[in-house]
């Protein structure tokens, strides 16, 4: 229905899956109008991959994410475009884009969407806000879209336009914010990425002593331990145990949630578990929605009780 | 240096959620508020940076609201040394909050601190449109601030723990993810001994009218998918372990 264009991200050479989702949806909304994929750096070289879109516009620019530069250069192409609809990944980097491309644009940005839909000559947005609690619907003509990982497919990005590569130049900003160096995570005891059963904690846990509890029974399961973001904000647990958005993605067979409430930054990181066990007292939790299983109970009786049974 | 940080109030998620009468809000007569915890770390963050010697000033600024005082004499009992109330506006969305805490912070600071994003924050994450508004840098899910001669060092945190650090000048917008340490905690008795000696500047401001330009149609609780296979005991949860091979 309308003109969208996609901004892709990228990093050590590879696109995000989030372009590839994106771009799959961007096509489908697109139906009839163009789309679009905005590439930089030494991207243009990787174009082809974008098989959904009609058009890859490649910026050019470094290839270090820089908030400042990649949001100048893309708001001057974005004006110069003017797409309907602008999509942006509801990531790291979406967030130092997005809401700048709003104001800038004078366009109303709309976050945490777990689906864009047309509707006649709108588009629909739904969020996930509250922590994944309430589900906000809202329309408008026009807008800069925050997409939520793992909301579409990525492989109907790959394929279905033409991918034609086009140059387009763009000032990279006033040198005000400098990329220096990417720091890599500290090598981790155990990759729970390449765990079958993880005993994952979440804030229900309440102390840090309270983390000994649930080592024991991880152990008892021959189990590793894995934990939400919350545990490592508080310092309990180390960053390599963190899943989620800004943590690791992990796909064990067994996923057992104490005490997660599931909010979609952790339901990213693992909602492709085989089997999901939540354990939650607040029965409304939406992490019961994407669970296979679950109990409303208190996370340590469950525990103790289980240790008694495994004994 | 001198820091702003932006604080604000956001429904306990604890709480049980309800949408009201009109089917587009949630109700919040009922409901408890509490600070935003990635402004929590804001804060925190900004203590760490002056206790370091490497800023002079903390300012803890809050848009007037449910029990704000509390977290304004709260922020002072854990470092701040000012706390500024933002009167007479009537706000809903980030848009609009970044519209009149620009209009708050002017050109006053070197540094604004606030939370990456809020759990309510539909229209945009407030931090990078308010940097936009006042044409200064912004950089999102930062973990980490060190004041240098000529700026800042930032660390902004990617995925799986994935982290780049950059240089900044300032004045700059932060939109912290997580202090370098746990958000300290003030003593209800350090609180009260605040609330008694300083005091809330208000400011009355009024804020730029926005024209809404996307519409809510509707809120409710996400449909249940199904859902989960709720367990009844104990012993179910051992049976189901032992089918999938785990006990």
């Amino acid at each position: 229905m309308g003109n969208v264009l996609v901004i892709t991200e990228h990093m050590k050479g590879e696109f995000q899956d989030i372009s590839f989702e994106m771009l799959g949806q961007a096509r489908k909304l697109a139906n009839g109008g163009k789309c679009s994929a905005l590439v930089f750096g030494s991207m243009k070289g990787r174009s082809s991959e974008l098989g959904a879109a009609d058009r890859v516009l490649c910026l050019g620019g470094s290839d270090d994410f820089n908030p400042e530069a990649y949001s100048s250069a893309a708001l001057q192409v974005i004006q110069s475009e003017s797409p309907d609809l602008v999509l942006v990944g509801s990531t790291s980097m979406g967030l130092d884009l997005a809401p700048v491309l709003g104001v800038s644009l004078d366009l109303p940005v709309i976050s945490y969407c777990s689906s864009v839909e047309t509707s006649g000559d709108s588009f629909e947005f739904k969020s996930q806000l509250y922590g994944g609690k309430m589900e906000v619907n809202s329309t408008a003509p026009k807008a800069v879209a925050m997409v939520l990982a793992g909301s579409y497919s990525a492989e109907a990005g790959k394929s279905g336009g033409s991918a034609t590569a086009e140059d387009v130049t763009a000032d990279f900003g006033s040198g005000k914010v400098k990329f220096k160096e990417l720091i890599e995570p500290e090598a981790a005891d155990v990759d729970i990425t390449q765990s079958d059963i993880l005993v994952a904690v979440g804030r229900g846990i309440g102390s840090k002593d309270d983390i000994e509890v649930v080592q024991e029974l991880a152990e008892n399961l021959k189990a590793d331990l894995a934990c939400s973001r919350p545990i490592v904000d508080a310092g309990w647990l180390p960053k390599s145990c963190q899943v989620g958005k800004s943590g690791l993605k992990v796909n064990p067979k067994v996923y057992i949630a104490l005490g997660i409430s599931g909010a979609p930054e952790h339901l990213e990181g693992m909602k492709s578990s085989s089997t999901i066990i939540a354990i939650n007292t607040d029965k409304t939790a939406p992490i019961f929605d994407f669970a296979h299983y679950g109990m409303t109970e208190d996370l340590f009786d469950i525990c103790e009780e289980l240790e008694d049974s495994l004994s | 240096m001198k820091i702003a940080v932006l604080l604000k109030q956001v429904p306990d998620l604890a709480e049980e959620l309800e949408v009201d009468d009109s089917g587009k809000a949630l109700d919040t007569e009922y409901i408890k508020f509490k600070l935003d915890e990635y402004d929590e770390h804001a804060l925190e963050e900004a203590v760490c940076l002056k206790e370091a010697g490497q800023a002079s000033e903390i300012t803890a600024i809050a848009l007037d609201g449910d029990e704000v005082d509390k977290a304004l004499f709260t922020s002072m009992a854990k470092g701040a040394d000012k706390a500024i109330k933002i009167m007479g506006a009537e706000v809903e969305g980030s848009r609009a909050g970044a519209s009149i805490f620009a209009e708050a912070v002017g050109t006053e600071y070197d540094l604004i601190m606030t939370g990456v994003q809020s759990v309510d924050d539909r229209e945009g994450m407030m931090g990078p449109m308010l940097s936009s508004i006042l044409k200064i840098p912004c950089l999102s899910v930062v973990t980490r601030v060190e004041g240098g001669d000529n700026g800042i060092v930032v660390h902004k945190e990617y995925f799986g723990g994935l982290m780049a650090s950059f240089d900044v000048q300032v004045p700059a917008v932060l939109g912290i993810q997580a202090a370098r340490q746990t958000p300290r905690y003030a003593p209800v008795s350090k609180v009260r001994q605040i609330q008694e000696s300083a005091s809330i500047e208000e400011k009355s401001l009024n804020g730029a009218s926005e024209t809404v330009k996307s519409e809510v149609t509707s809120m409710a609780p996400p449909t249940k998918t199904g859902g989960a296979k709720m367990l009844g005991s104990v012993d179910e949860l051992v049976e189901l372990l032992k089918e999938k091979g785990v006990a």
